[in-house]
């Protein structure tokens, strides 16, 4: 609200001028270790054993990047992080598109297709929303032993895609209840079938709310450090895991330089994510029906 | 043989009876008017004939087929809705051809029947554009081009007209008007709007809680009216329904209306001679119920040729609004507030006396208990 009219008192400036004081000094801790970390990779190891954490680096050097990226050890093998960043990639892609088509078609079913017990279905699949990741953690394993899955990719992609249906569909499910009725009843006469109403009704006006999926599908898995480390074979961990396999390392001399360019790899997809769509993420979350 | 035929259907939804055993029938080309109150089925019974919504029983048969358990798409029906419900993410050519690609129809035939329609309605320049690029009209009409592009064998209108402003409303109903007359289509149509159902349907027919009360030509529905309900329904501003008790005079029968103030009886006014039917006999000393519609009123001096005729009676205006046309005049008849319908001339202010005339050779009378139609 830029075009605000404003009190124009000495003592309204003064309030206005403490409030911005302290809404930057708390944008700047939230920042600071952000900072404190991309300073640090920065740095030559030398620099972090003599000065403070927040010294400027004395010359700016990205070894310990490309060390982190090819060479630095994760446990037993010395690669870097680049083939697990890869294994990320080979789960998140699958993950976030299977279960975010999957909620779509689930969302659709439960507003547009609606049957005896849709609400009941709904409501134990909102459940699913609140089954904190550790109670699933021994049945899964199991699951995924009998389907011989146990220590692949296609058993995390296929983890993901389970636990993450519960969010997609409550996405789609009330993305689409404000979609009116009456437009697919129209394409009903006009002799669309359900799929034919799905792609070519339905997914077009999805935009915003595929958005928010495919950001939130595409972090939290992104993200997962539980999962990846309990069901990911040798081969297949994600960069979470290989992160935490690099810090603890417990050979040789400490790199806290190569540390914090790894973490700053492994957070920064979800980062580009972020500064690239976070706006239609909020558009999304807010977006209300579709105007006919 | 008729186009569309509802044969005794019923509709519940959980334990609630929405539709009571439903029959019509529709001639090809004909054009019916649903009118009720709201909530009391109308969109609901578009829908069952529609196949949007399955019947709980009876059929539904369009032309010599049985269609009850066909769906949406196997009938040959085209909707206008009241929010139009076009797509929005295609723009004007692709939402009025979406339906014949659907149905198989070439590219080049799909092209001629967007042309052709587009012509129809006056919109050709707006083929292009996304339905929300579109005012309220032009949606209106981009929907009706959706359904007539299909040439389907019968069209169902749900209140098509009733989020456009008055001004719009009235030229798209002409326009409904013309091209149904052009194009002889089957036409059912629901609509709020006494003037829209009066003017566009061949029969009307009026619904309350699930049932049809009567169906019959807008004049029938509106000189005839079955029942009270119907009576205050159809016309605005509504009949004048005066409590009345029917007494047998020498020169016939007579109706007195009476003084809910004060007792006794306000006015006694008779019944014409040739509207007496073998009812009324028995009848004679029970309170009815006199509908008269505001037309049936004349202000005195206005009537100075048929001068003479009917009843002359005396009342104070307590509320004048002057419509243009006409000029409506409110006032006590014995304790009852009356409406009349007084020429453009009249200069009649609030407050003032006033000699009206009325004959009942037109007035309806009805029981009160029933509400049934008496004479
Ligand atoms: N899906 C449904 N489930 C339960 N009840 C319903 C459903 N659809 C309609 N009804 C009920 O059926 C009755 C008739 O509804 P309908 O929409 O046919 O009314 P209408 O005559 O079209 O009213 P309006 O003039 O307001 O559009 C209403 O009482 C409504 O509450
Ligand atoms: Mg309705």
């Amino acid at each position: 609200m830029a075009n605000m009219v404003r009190r124009h008192t000495t003592s309204a400036r003064l309030w206005r001028a403490g409030l911005y004081t302290l809404l930057i000094v708390a944008a700047l801790v939230y920042l600071l270790p952000l900072v404190v970390m991309l300073l640090t990779s920065l740095k030559p190891l030398d620099d972090i054993r003599a000065g403070g954490l927040l010294s400027l680096p004395s010359t700016i050097s990205f070894e310990a990047w490309s060390k982190a990226w090819g060479s630095a050890c994760t446990g037993m093998r010395c690669n870097g992080m680049s083939g697990y960043f890869l294994n990320s990639i080979a789960i998140v892609v699958p993950a976030v598109a299977i279960s975010s088509l999957v909620g779509a078609l689930n969302g659709y079913v439960l507003t547009k297709w609606r049957f005896r017990g849709a609400n009941l279905c709904f409501a134990l699949l909102l459940f699913g929303c609140f089954v904190p990741f550790q109670v699933v953690l021994m049945p899964m394993a199991r699951t995924l032993g009998w389907l011989g899955l146990a220590s692949s990719t296609s058993g995390l992609v296929l983890v993901h895609v389970v636990y993450g249906i519960a969010f997609t569909t409550l996405f789609f499910r009330n993305y689409y209840v404000s979609i009116p009725d009456e437009m697919i009843a129209a394409a009903k006469l006009d002799g669309a079938g359900f799929w034919r109403i799905f792609w070519r009704i339905l997914l077009p006006v999805s935009g915003p709310i595929i958005t928010v999926t495919v950001i939130w599908q595409f972090t939290q898995i992104w993200n997962d450090f539980l999962f990846g480390v309990s069901f990911a074979g040798f081969d297949s961990q994600p960069v979470t895991v290989a992160l935490n396999n690099m810090v603890n390392t417990s050979t040789g001399v400490k790199e806290y330089n190569v540390d914090m360019a790894a973490a700053m790899i492994a957070a920064l997809p979800t980062l580009v994510v972020y500064v690239l769509a976070g706006k239609y993420f909020v558009r999304g979350l807010t977006a209300g029906s579709v105007k006919g | 043989m008729s186009a569309l035929n509802v044969r005794h259907v019923n509709k519940t939804f959980g334990s609630t009876q929405v539709l009571k055993d439903i029959s019509l029938a529709i001639d090809s080309g004909e054009f019916l008017i649903l009118v009720g109150p709201s909530g009391c089925g109308k969109s609901t019974l578009m829908n069952t004939i529609a196949g949007l919504e399955p019947v709980t029983s009876g059929e539904i048969r369009i032309g010599d087929e049985d269609v009850t358990w066909h769906t949406p798409s196997e009938r040959d029906i085209a909707m206008v809705f009241q929010s139009y419900a076009l797509y929005p993410s295609m723009n004007v050519r692709q939402n009025i051809s979406f339906g014949l690609e659907m149905r198989k129809m070439p590219k080049a035939q799909r092209e001629e029947a967007v042309s052709r329609v587009a012509e129809l309605l006056q919109i050709t320049p707006l083929l292009d554009r996304k339905p929300s690029q579109l005012s309220g009209g032009q949606r209106q009409r981009v929907a009706m081009g959706r359904a007539l592009a299909r040439e389907p064998q019968i069209y169902l209108f749900d209140e098509p007209l009733s989020n456009l402003d008055a001004k719009l409303r009235v030229e798209m109903r002409t326009e409904i008007k013309k091209l149904h007359q052009r194009l002889g289509t089957t036409i059912v149509y629901v609509t709020h709007d006494q003037i829209e159902a009066m003017t566009l349907a061949d029969r009307i027919a009026v619904m309350r809680d699930g049932e049809i009360l009567q169906l019959g030509t807008p004049h029938e529905v509106y000189n005839d009216p079955v029942d009270m309900f119907v009576a205050g329904f159809m016309g605005s501003p509504s009949m004048n329904f005066l409590p009345v008790t029917l007494v047998s005079q020498a020169s016939g029968y007579a109706l007195q209306v009476h003084d809910e103030e004060q007792g006794g009886t306000a006015l006694t006014l008779p019944w014409p001679a040739e509207r007496d039917t073998q009812e009324l006999s028995a009848r004679v000393g029970d309170r009815l119920v006199l509908g008269l519609r505001p037309e049936h009123f004349l202000e005195d001096d206005a009537i100075q040729e048929t001068s003479g005729e009917g009843t002359r009676l005396e009342v104070t205006a307590t509320v004048v609004e002057p419509t243009g046309a006409d000029t409506l005049l409110q006032a006590w008849l014995g304790g009852n507030e009356v409406t009349a319908r007084l020429g453009p001339k009249s200069r009649v202010v609030a407050g003032d006396r006033v000699a009206l005339r009325t004959d009942l050779s037109r007035a309806v009378l009805f029981d009160e208990k029933t509400q049934r139609r008496l004479a």
